[in-house]
């Protein structure tokens, strides 16, 4: 089943374009991971998945969910089940995370027609979820990824994701500034929440997390196109071989 | 695109509407348009007042007259016709008709209205109301219970009538007429207000509560509150205040006085929500305040908490002066503006005594195209030896049409004392609220939750009910003002 269908999307930050025609479709069940040089254009597609307001699409079309996920506001976007680990997740000084979470389940929950959740069944969820990423007792009383460290950040972002259940996770460089020690619990939360109905997107440089995340197809993208398309193999090659191979096959080297 | 984003979103803030803008259709007794000796001792024969008050008027009235009003605030204020104004109504009842608690049912219907009933039985526990409509006292709650307890909780007319030495003891200690051209104005005619006495030893067991609503066309309210708290006491005092929506702008001149005696304490909290005008600036309370309390005795401690949401002038400062060794001074303030109000608001304090410590939180919200300004002032005289002060000003921007402005004045004149000063301004940054955005929070919720977070520290120091209402009513002022 098609759950995300990108057709030669095309998108622009001022007058820079930035994606140049990106096809990509994604089934329920798989995940994906997503590489490529420095500046070729993954943020981007991540960001313009979300609705970021900082790009504008020029052209193209994304379906998801057999919806036409460009028309929606953000907010709606992930309320339909599109969720965005952050690379640089924002710290929200002030706003516990227990009532930034609870705000968040309850509006999904509200978008669905569901009645919000009881106070102590979110509290077990959270209890429940928050033991998946190994995040302390504390964080429900903490604020917003104020004063977490590099590795907190990314962890609290998996158990976001695990709160929130999203049909496609987007994980943006959620390996970047990890240990070993903390990569391996992120990727055991990822894994943990995979299933046969929802997807993932693993935007990443590095093997390492695809040893731990393995993926069902990998792709390269270059100047804001998606130039190839392999098994998970692909991802070793890149690992011991570097781009300027496939550079020379486009012809750019 | 982001220009036309942060359009619609001021478009919609404008349209909220502000739910208490109905008018009580109630006869006034009202006494004729304007100011002048006749006028103040109408107003005191109204309120069958001995012969010192009427004196302390007339001079008030006198000395007002000599003096010119103050522009040194950030404030573009336009000029007020003091003669336009009713400087006294009071709500007459249609029918002799009165409830068992001995108020007339249409006023009754208006402060439920306004989700403060006036049955002590339907009262949230806990709580004691004076309520004030205009320029009279409505009705007090829970006065015969604490009169056990030698407290005194009444409006300032009948504490006048009943209680004329402490009264007179008080009155004008702390804010004399000559204070400032508002203050010598709400001396000459201020109408109704609280009166509170809590006598030595006694912890008060409710908060006591006023509310004070204009109703009135055209009618300033210049009511006057008075607080001593007696050595050993404790007491915990909420105000909250709403207007009706009117075109025309309406005066609002108080003065708020309070006197703490050896090792008592007074908490003070507002939730100001007058109505702060349309969304184009017209209409609107003018609240020109005067508000102080002098820690007269060794080791007593006063503190204000204020959240500021409503009027299209602020003009307030609520102060201490601490006096007493030891004593302590706190301030903690909200003050949110939109649309094109405009706030001057802050604190001053006076360092007297020894070991005497003040604490400042002041966070500052601007959206709309208002101006929100922080004025403190921190003095500390030769005597004040081991003075110490902290202040914080924070100002938050929603949007690029607003303006938030920090005055501090420090003046230290010993060097045992130590006073610091913090300020920071940021912006609701738009990574935040994507951010939120992504998680399934619209802008509006995002802007709702960024700014009460912002403010907790604030929020925190008021007591449950109202830090409740605050919140709520933060996130209604600003509501979806940020792209």
């Amino acid at each position: 089943m098609k759950l995300l269908e990108i057709k030669d999307l095309h998108a622009n930050i001022g007058d820079k374009e930035i994606l140049k025609g990106v096809n990509l479709t994604i089934n329920a069940g798989e995940v994906h991971a997503v590489m490529g040089p420095n500046g070729s254009g993954k943020s981007t597609l991540s960001a313009v998945l979300t609705g970021s307001p900082a790009y504008t699409v020029t052209s193209g079309e994304v379906i998801f969910n057999g919806k036409n996920l460009l028309e929606m506001p953000p907010e709606d976007r992930a309320r339909e089940g599109i969720f965005l680990s952050f690379q640089y997740p924002v710290e929200i000084p002030g706003v516990s995370m227990v009532n930034f979470m609870r705000t968040a389940v309850n509006e999904k929950r509200k978008y669905q027609g569901l009645d919000p959740m009881s106070a102590s069944d979110f509290l077990k969820l959270m209890r429940e979820r928050k033991e998946l990423v190994e995040l302390d007792n504390k964080l429900a009383n903490r604020s917003v990824n104020e004063g977490f460290s590099g590795g907190e950040k990314k962890r609290n972002e998996i158990f976001q994701m695990a709160m929130l259940e999203p049909k496609l996770s987007i994980l943006d460089e959620t390996d970047s500034g990890l240990d070993i020690d903390a990569l391996r619990i992120v990727a055991k939360g990822v894994n943990h929440l995979r299933n046969a109905e929802n997807a993932s997107i693993v935007i990443t440089h590095y093997q390492r997390l695809l040893d731990y995340i393995v993926p069902d197809v990998v792709h390269v993208l270059y100047k804001g196109r998606i130039v190839k398309t392999a098994g998970k193999e692909l991802a070793l090659t890149l690992e011991e071989k570097g781009y300027d191979w496939i550079k020379k096959e486009l012809g750019d080297l | 695109m982001e220009e036309k984003k942060e359009n619609n979103i001021v478009d919609k803030v404008t349209k909220e509407e502000y739910k208490y803008g109905f008018v009580t259709d109630v006869e006034s007794d009202t006494i004729p348009k304007g100011l002048n000796e006749d006028i103040i001792r109408m107003i005191s024969k109204k309120k069958n007042e001995p012969d010192w008050l009427l004196s302390f008027r007339l001079k008030a009235f006198a000395h007002w007259q000599t003096l010119e009003m103050p522009h040194w605030a950030h404030l573009d204020i336009p000029p007020i016709d003091y003669q336009d104004i009713y400087y006294y109504s009071a709500p007459k009842p249609k029918s002799a008709q009165k409830d068992a608690n001995g108020v007339d049912p249409e006023l009754n219907k208006t402060f439920d209205k306004l989700g403060i009933p006036l049955q002590e039985r339907a009262q949230l526990s806990g709580m004691a109301v004076d309520a004030v409509m205009d320029s009279v006292s409505v009705k007090t709650t829970f006065k015969e219970s604490l009169a056990e307890l030698g407290i005194i909780f009444c409006s300032i007319s009948s504490a006048v009538r009943d209680y004329p030495d402490l009264v007179r003891k008080y009155l004008g200690s702390v804010v004399p007429y000559t204070d400032n051209f508002f203050a010598a104005l709400n001396s000459a005619v201020f109408s109704d207000g609280s009166f509170v006495y809590i006598p030595k030893g006694v912890r008060c067991p409710m908060e006591l509560s006023s509310y004070f609503r204009i109703n009135a066309a055209k009618t300033g309210q210049f009511e006057r509150t008075l607080i001593v708290a007696d050595d050993d006491s404790y007491v915990s005092y909420l105000e909250g205040c709403t207007a009706p929506m009117r075109d025309e702008a309406q005066l609002h001149a108080a003065i708020v006085e309070m006197v703490v005696h050896d090792r008592a304490e007074i908490k003070y909290s507002t939730v100001q929500n007058w109505y702060p005008g349309d969304k184009n600036g017209k209409g609107g309370i003018y609240n020109c305040v005067t508000k102080r309390a002098l820690c007269k005795g060794d080791d007593s401690k006063v503190s204000w908490t204020q959240v500021e949401t409503g009027s299209a002038i602020t003009w307030k400062y609520p102060s201490c002066i601490l006096k007493g060794d030891n004593s302590v001074g706190e301030f903690y303030s909200v003050a949110v503006t939109n649309n094109y109000q405009q706030a001057d608001t802050g604190t001053k304090m006076i360092h007297l005594g020894r070991n005497t410590k003040s604490r400042i939180v002041s966070k500052g919200i601007s959206a709309g195209h208002s101006q929100n300004s922080y004025r403190g002032e921190v003095r500390v005289v030769p005597n004040a030896v081991n003075a110490r002060n902290f202040s914080q000003c924070d100002s938050l921007l929603l949007g690029d049409k607003c303006g938030a402005h920090t005055f501090p004045y420090i003046q230290v004149d010993n060097d045992t004392s130590r006073v610091e000063h913090e300020a920071t301004t940021s912006k609701v940054d738009e990574d935040q609220i994507f951010y939120c955005n992504q998680r399934g929070i619209s802008s509006e919720d995002a802007v709702g939750l960024i700014v009460n977070g912002y403010a907790k520290e604030v929020i925190n120091k008021l007591p449950m009910e109202f830090a409740v209402e605050a919140q709520k009513l933060l996130s209604v002022s600003l509501e979806n003002s940020v792209g």
